[in-house]
């Protein structure tokens, strides 16, 4: 399998009144063709500013990439023009929004909201688009197409909406579809119908997918790889298996351990990871997840862990994983 | 009262909200008539008092326009005739009809009135729409501060000034008067700085609320340009909310003709108002009165109605 696109050292910072938050703070990884990766990680800890960064979508000002490379299909977007960028959105990388209720024009017609993608990267007539718009709402499962196409987003109900939102994504057959948290706002029942409608596409059109979501359910059932995200840095990047089997960062230990399983009904009895993620206004000394970290150590203080390897497909951020550490079970 | 059939049907939504705006239209009409009526009758004097006018005249002319009937049957004869369309006569400028004296001088505050909205919307658009794309640069300002003026300068003041600077200093455009296109601009943008202001400052406010939404990174995420995304996804959803205050905008602007009226000496409504609360002229201040409420609910109930063609989530059921 060949790299479909190879994101280095990316820094994403914003300039607030504050100061500037890093909100991204030198992450790399790569995403393969045809693979899910899925992207774990608290609230505010720079998953979809990474996200957005790939199709450079973070509004300037305030935002700003500050360094690194993005490189899709070899060739770094960084350095792309407005021209350039607007030819890949859309038609090779396409993206879904957590929302669906707010993600949609509310005074556009489906019609136009799903053609227009089509229209602006392909060459057809009315009557193409027309078709092609038709059937795509038939591939991500909207019944009677031909009547709910002259309809408006408040005529579809919030499932129905992330479905015209994956129409849209989908209907120029992306590359890569990033999709932030597509489920969160949805009802559990409807959940599982849009992730199973993501999984059928991507077997279908083997397109790679950047999953975003708090979900560890949803990992395993979707991806291949995961990384896990913490304070704007990747602290742990791996196989979904060895993720939940053999997991080496505390933070992921404690997402695990956060995790409902069938066997505990009760909420309570999950164990949450105690304390805050750190503000992002300065580079933290030493690890970032030092100061809720039950092993911390004394250089946990002092250095920041680099990624270390753990295997040729594991890595993880911290020095617990270094071979002068001591041994946990 | 008449209904139109259409109305009572069953079935859509849109029918039973037109039913329902109009109701609230007529009662509305209803409740301004009657405050009118007895809040006239509260200022201190008479119609006829005046040195000339002996008590038995004066009981004589008060006696001849029923003033000396009870008050409720005053005020049912005029709802009858009201219902009829006849506004009586009157009471300074004798032998006219209030309808004919408002058939005579109401073209000319239309035609003021409406150059004047039509104006101020072209104009607040174009300021408000370029002051949100250009945000935090000199245009921003520019129109900020155009419409803070706007807004804190009272139009007879404006309307003194643009005819002291433009007409009398200047001489670009003539002092007073209605006889031609020369004549109106000086008092159409005196009429329309006010409303200018307000509707540039809305939009700019709305345009850069609607940038802000998920839709419009939506439309970024399609790879639509910057022009596609402003036009076709950020400026309708900017304008929308315009819609719902046009009808206060044409009360607005269409009550300040009064005012401008007199200073350019346009032969409109105005002077004949004016000069009908001086004489307590009752059936010619109500008269006019009357006019314009319905004049200005038929224009709310027409914008109400328009809003909900133009934003679908109010307009419910298909056509
Ligand atoms: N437009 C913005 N202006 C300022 N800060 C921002 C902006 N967008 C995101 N951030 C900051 O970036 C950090 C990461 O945000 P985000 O990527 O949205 O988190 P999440 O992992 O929940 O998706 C947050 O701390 C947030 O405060
Ligand atoms: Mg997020």
């Amino acid at each position: 399998m060949s790299r479909l696109i190879e994101i280095n050292d990316l820094e994403v910072g914003f300039k607030t009144y504050g100061g500037e938050v890093q909100a991204v703070r030198g992450v790399s990884f790569y995403i393969e063709q045809g693979e899910c990766i899925a992207v774990v990680g608290e609230s505010g800890c720079g998953k979809s500013v990474t996200a957005k960064a790939l199709l450079k979508l973070i509004p300037e000002p305030p935002g700003k990439i500050k360094s690194g490379s993005i490189l899709f299909e070899g060739n770094d977007i960084i350095a792309y023009s407005k021209k350039q960028m607007q030819q890949i959105r859309g038609a090779e990388v396409s993206m879904i929004f957590q929302d669906p209720m707010t993600s949609l024009n509310p005074t556009m017609l489906i019609e136009r909201q799903i053609g227009e993608v089509i229209a602006k990267h392909q060459k057809a007539s009315r009557k193409q688009v027309y078709d092609r718009v038709i059937e795509i709402m038939k591939l991500v499962g909207i019944p009677n197409p031909e009547k709910r196409i002259k309809q408006y987003p408040h005529e579809f109900s919030g499932g129905m909406r992330q479905r015209v939102m994956i129409a849209i994504a989908m209907a120029c057959n992306p590359k890569l579809l990033i999709a932030d948290e597509p489920t969160t706002a949805l009802d559990v029942t409807i959940q599982a119908q849009i992730l199973e409608l993501m999984k059928g596409l991507q077997e279908k059109f083997s397109t790679s997918i950047m999953l975003i979501t708090h979900d560890l359910g949803v990992v395993a059932s979707m991806a291949q790889r995961v990384l896990v995200f913490y304070a704007g840095k990747i602290v742990e990047s791996s196989d979904v298996n060895e993720v939940f089997n053999n997991p080496k960062h505390p933070y992921t230990v404690g997402l695990l351990k956060s995790m409902p399983t069938l066997g505990i009904a009760n909420k309570e009895m999950l164990a949450t990871i105690d304390g805050t993620p750190p503000d992002l206004f300065k580079s933290p000394v030493g690890c970032s997840f030092m100061p809720r970290c039950e092993k911390a150590m004394r250089i946990c203080k002092m250095a920041e862990p680099p990624m270390l390897d753990i295997n040729e497909t594991h890595q993880a951020a911290c020095w617990l994983n270094h071979e002068k550490a001591p041994r946990y079970n | 009262m008449h209904i139109p059939s259409y109305l009572m049907k069953s079935g859509g939504f849109m029918s039973r909200y037109i039913f329902k705006r109009l109701i609230i239209s007529l009662l509305t009409v209803w409740i301004l008539v009657t405050a009118v009526f007895l809040l006239i009758r509260v200022l201190p004097g008479d119609p006829f008092t005046s040195e000339k006018m002996t008590p038995e005249i004066k009981a004589n002319m008060m006696k001849y326009y029923g003033f000396d009937r009870p008050l409720y049957e005053q005020y049912g004869k005029y709802i009858m005739n009201l219902l009829k369309g006849d506004l009586g006569n009157s009471l300074k400028y004798h032998n006219m009809r209030v309808n004919d004296i408002i058939a005579q001088t109401f073209p000319y505050s239309a035609d003021l009135g409406i150059r004047a909205l039509l104006f101020a919307l072209i104009a607040g658009l174009c300021l408000g729409i370029n002051a949100a794309l250009k945000m935090g640069k000199f245009w921003d300002y520019f129109c900020i501060t155009l419409a803070i003026i706007g807004v804190s300068v009272p139009d007879f003041i404006l309307g003194s000034l643009l005819q002291y600077v433009f007409a009398l200093q200047l001489k670009w455009f003539p002092v007073a008067r209605w006889l031609g296109f020369k004549y109106t601009i000086l008092p159409v943008f005196g009429l329309s700085l006010y409303t200018v202001a307000l509707i540039t400052r809305l939009i700019r406010v709305s345009m850069l609320d609607v940038i802000n939404q998920d839709y419009i990174t939506t439309a970024e995420a399609k790879g639509l340009s910057t022009f596609q995304i402003i036009w076709r996804h950020q400026i309708r959803n900017a304008i929308l909310p315009i819609v719902t205050v046009m009808g206060p905008i044409t009360a607005a602007v269409l009550t300040g003709t009064f005012v401008i009226e007199m200073i350019f000496a346009v032969p409109g409504m105005g002077k004949f108002y004016v000069q009908g609360i001086h004489d307590l002229d009752y059936s010619l201040i109500l008269g006019m009165t009357v006019f314009y409420g319905v004049f200005l609910v038929a224009a709310n109930f027409i914008v109400d109605i328009i809003y909900g063609f133009v934003d679908p989530r109010i307009r419910i059921t298909g056509k």
